[in-house]
């Protein structure tokens, strides 16, 4: 559900910095572990692009796993959920280092549009 | 799609990452063939916006009319404008000593019924005011106001959940005094409300007792984001089939530093132990405007 208003907000950062330009690829990192589903995003971004300078514009979305780091003793192992159990100590004191991302890394518009 | 040259796709072995110096070969849509390779190096800069004009070095002759591309790159959070304001909320929030609860639950947990029962027995001592969020309807809001604590409803339509920018539009409305509480009552949801901060001190997150022991972990999000986790309905228990031990130790399994409470607003056990927490929290905002998180 709240993909919709994470792709507005896509839609209204890349079209704020395309100043006018027709936008025709937009790259997206989004973590594993951040609670946004990237074929939700991509189902919503043509509803959103449509009308605006992102219209038929290409979505990327690079997925980046979850990583975390042990509290207790400090191993670090691949996550694929917020739960988990460190696979060293059994400790469930787990901090998240990497599968939150949620940004735009890059867009590409036509420069003679 | 390449990166540099925005010609198509021709395979999976493409890179399109400027970090990654990479060759590959293209066929355009005219039938011309060529080969060209990216040489790496582009830094990685902690900056919104850098722009480079994407025409390759080699290749000048490169372009197809009407093809010409330009990257721009962005690194934006795309949270970012909320993220923004809410610490705009927090840190005016901060500057008044008020101490600002996100309240977050599924809906039917109890959210409005606590929080109608924790007004009635604290209006006397502190100065609370309350934002009600939900997708429609006034009611919330109306029931608050019956307990004669000023509150503004806020109607998410479509949305989901609050997000900083209505809290912002409520503050101006509401107008809350120096010093007090405010509570918010997120809508009833245990997805959404967890991405988005509205400049909140602590998320608090009630769990029913109604409800399956396991939701910790099947809303883990929710239960990482919040900061104190309030057990309802436990007048219901001796009807219940509910493992109460098994259920907190699921919520502290998703966030060891949650602090728990079990709490019934029809019987008001264990509420002194809530409001206790409430109170000297109000006083280490009054001593200490920083962010209990922080």
């Amino acid at each position: 559900m709240h993909e919709l208003s994470i792709t507005r907000s896509v839609v209204a950062i890349v079209q704020e910095h395309a100043a006018g330009r027709t936008v025709t690829r937009v790259r997206l990192e989004i973590g594993a572990l951040s609670a946004v589903m990237p074929d939700a995003v991509r189902f919503c971004f043509g509803i959103c692009a449509a009308d605006t300078p992102l219209a038929g514009a290409a979505l990327e979305i690079v997925e980046i796993p979850g990583v975390g780091t042990c509290n207790d003793c400090g191993a670090e192992m691949s996550l694929t959920a917020r739960v988990g159990r460190c696979p060293d100590c059994g400790s469930a004191n787990l901090r998240l280092t990497g599968g939150q991302e949620l940004n735009i890394k890059e867009m590409e518009v036509a420069s003679c549009a | 799609m390449c990166v540099t040259c925005g010609c198509g796709d021709t395979g999976g072995a493409m890179m399109t990452l400027h970090e990654v110096e990479h060759e590959h070969e293209h066929v355009h849509a005219d039938g011309t063939r060529h080969t060209h390779s990216h040489v790496g190096g582009v830094a990685r800069v902690p900056f919104r916006q850098r722009v480079h004009q994407a025409a390759p070095v080699r290749e000048p002759a490169l372009s197809v009319p009407g093809r010409d591309q330009q990257t721009i790159h962005l690194e934006a959070q795309i949270l970012g404008k909320n993220q923004l304001t809410a610490e705009r909320n927090r840190g005016w929030l901060s500057a008044k000593n008020i101490l600002a609860l996100n309240l977050v639950s599924s809906p039917g947990a109890g959210k409005t019924t606590l929080l109608e029962r924790t007004l009635t027995d604290l209006k006397a001592e502190l100065k609370i005011s309350v934002v009600e969020g939900d997708q429609a309807t006034s009611n919330d809001a109306e029931r608050i106001r019956a307990t004669g604590v000023p509150a503004v409803q806020i109607n998410t339509g479509t949305g989901c959940h609050l997000d900083a920018e209505m809290l912002e539009r409520a503050l101006e409305a509401l107008q809350p005094a120096p010093a007090s509480l405010l509570m918010i009552e997120n809508v009833g949801n245990l997805v959404c409300p967890a991405l988005f901060d509205l400049g909140e001190r602590a998320k608090v997150v009630i769990f029913s007792v109604t409800e399956g022991e396991d939701k910790p972990l099947k809303y883990p999000h929710m239960f990482r984001a919040a900061d104190v986790l309030l057990l309802s309905k436990t007048d219901l228990l001796p009807h219940l089939r509910f493992d109460t031990e098994r259920a907190v130790a699921n919520a502290l399994a998703v966030n060891p530093h949650l602090k728990v409470f079990r709490v019934s607003a029809f019987s008001g056990a264990g509420l002194p132990q809530w409001y206790g927490w409430l109170k000297s929290e109000l006083a280490a905002c009054r001593g200490d405007s920083a962010p209990a998180s922080a």
